[in-house]
């Protein structure tokens, strides 16, 4: 026998994130995993995402798209279901060129959470994970779900 | 018989020569995509992103999409070397490192880059990125791009 639980809030924005943001559903990106503080995303490969036509390699700024968009759902999913996600910055060294055809996935993973920033670590793959296409750190500014609900938002 | 299509190198010549990069932004997928465009005034570039639905990634605020608004000012950091340098290869992007200053609206928003240093490997360039008001910037980003020299290219 099963019991039905209802979802939190952070589970059910997890499951409508890539639905909730309308570039990401324009790009068809996918969810792979989400769960405390750690994320990993899909971006299917398309020839409207191409930087280079002459390698059909896709450009670089899709690639930082991917990776903050994995950002956003590992600290969504970080304890104490932070809301109101923002990226502060966001720095990405390119190490090689993605493979044309290709999907591309990005995991990210949030190594620290203070009372108001989550710091990151962000890498994007194609099929093996230790063959990195870029390597990303990212800070975000956040409000905590519980702290917003008691009215504790301010520092 | 077919035409040999032009390569990118060719769209950057045709480009500089008719002093319209447009010329060669057109020939780029994803700038088509994000609805990139740009035009010179000297040797300043101002590249223009055009608002849409489908660049929307918190319908909430309403805001831009980070990645996008990353991505234009990666794209117009490597329009404005293209402009500045007398290479005709595509600079390589190594790093980028891109701060978000404000809420970037559902509007056109501009941006301009600025070649801090010119090496003869590596180049540095800042972005920057405004909407209603240039002196409130939306986001900057400076950027380091692995260059070819001109001297060094095939058919140079």
């Amino acid at each position: 026998m099963t019991t039905t639980k209802r979802p939190t809030i952070a589970e059910e924005l997890i499951r409508q994130y890539v639905g909730i943001i309308p570039h990401v559903a324009e790009l068809g990106m996918e969810t792979m995993h989400a769960a405390r503080g750690m994320a990993i995303m899909k971006l299917p490969y398309q020839e409207r995402l191409v930087g280079n036509p002459e390698t059909g390699v896709i450009h670089g700024g899709a690639v930082t798209t991917l990776i903050d968009t994995v950002c956003g759902l590992a600290v969504i999913t970080a304890p104490d279901e932070p809301s109101r996600v923002a990226t502060l910055d966001l720095r990405i060294d390119y190490l090689r060129p993605a493979t044309p055809l290709r999907d591309l996935y990005a995991r990210a993973e949030v190594y620290k959470l203070t009372r108001h920033v989550a710091f990151l670590r962000a890498e994007a793959y194609e099929d093996d994970p230790r063959d990195l296409v870029a390597a990303a750190t990212g800070t975000f500014m956040f409000v905590r779900r519980n702290a917003a609900r008691k009215g504790l938002s301010k520092p | 018989m077919s035409a040999v299509p032009p390569t990118l190198a060719d769209m950057v010549r045709t480009a500089r020569e008719a002093g319209d990069i447009n010329r060669f932004i057109g020939a780029i997928p994803y700038a088509r995509f994000l609805g990139i465009s740009a035009s010179a005034e000297g040797g300043v570039l101002t590249a223009r992103l055009a608002s849409s639905d489908k660049i929307i990634g918190n319908p909430a605020l309403p805001a831009i999409h980070g990645g996008v608004v990353g991505a234009f000012l990666e794209t117009t950091a490597i329009l404005q070397l293209l402009w500045t340098l007398d290479s005709i290869r595509i600079p390589k992007t190594i790093t980028i490192t891109i701060d978000y200053l404000r809420t970037a609206g559902p509007h056109e928003t501009f941006a301009r880059a600025e070649v801090t240093k010119l090496g003869s490997r590596v180049a540095n360039v800042r972005a920057y990125a405004w909407q209603a008001d240039v002196a409130k910037p939306v986001s900057g980003a400076n950027a380091n791009f692995l260059i070819t020299p001109a001297h060094e290219e095939p058919n140079g």
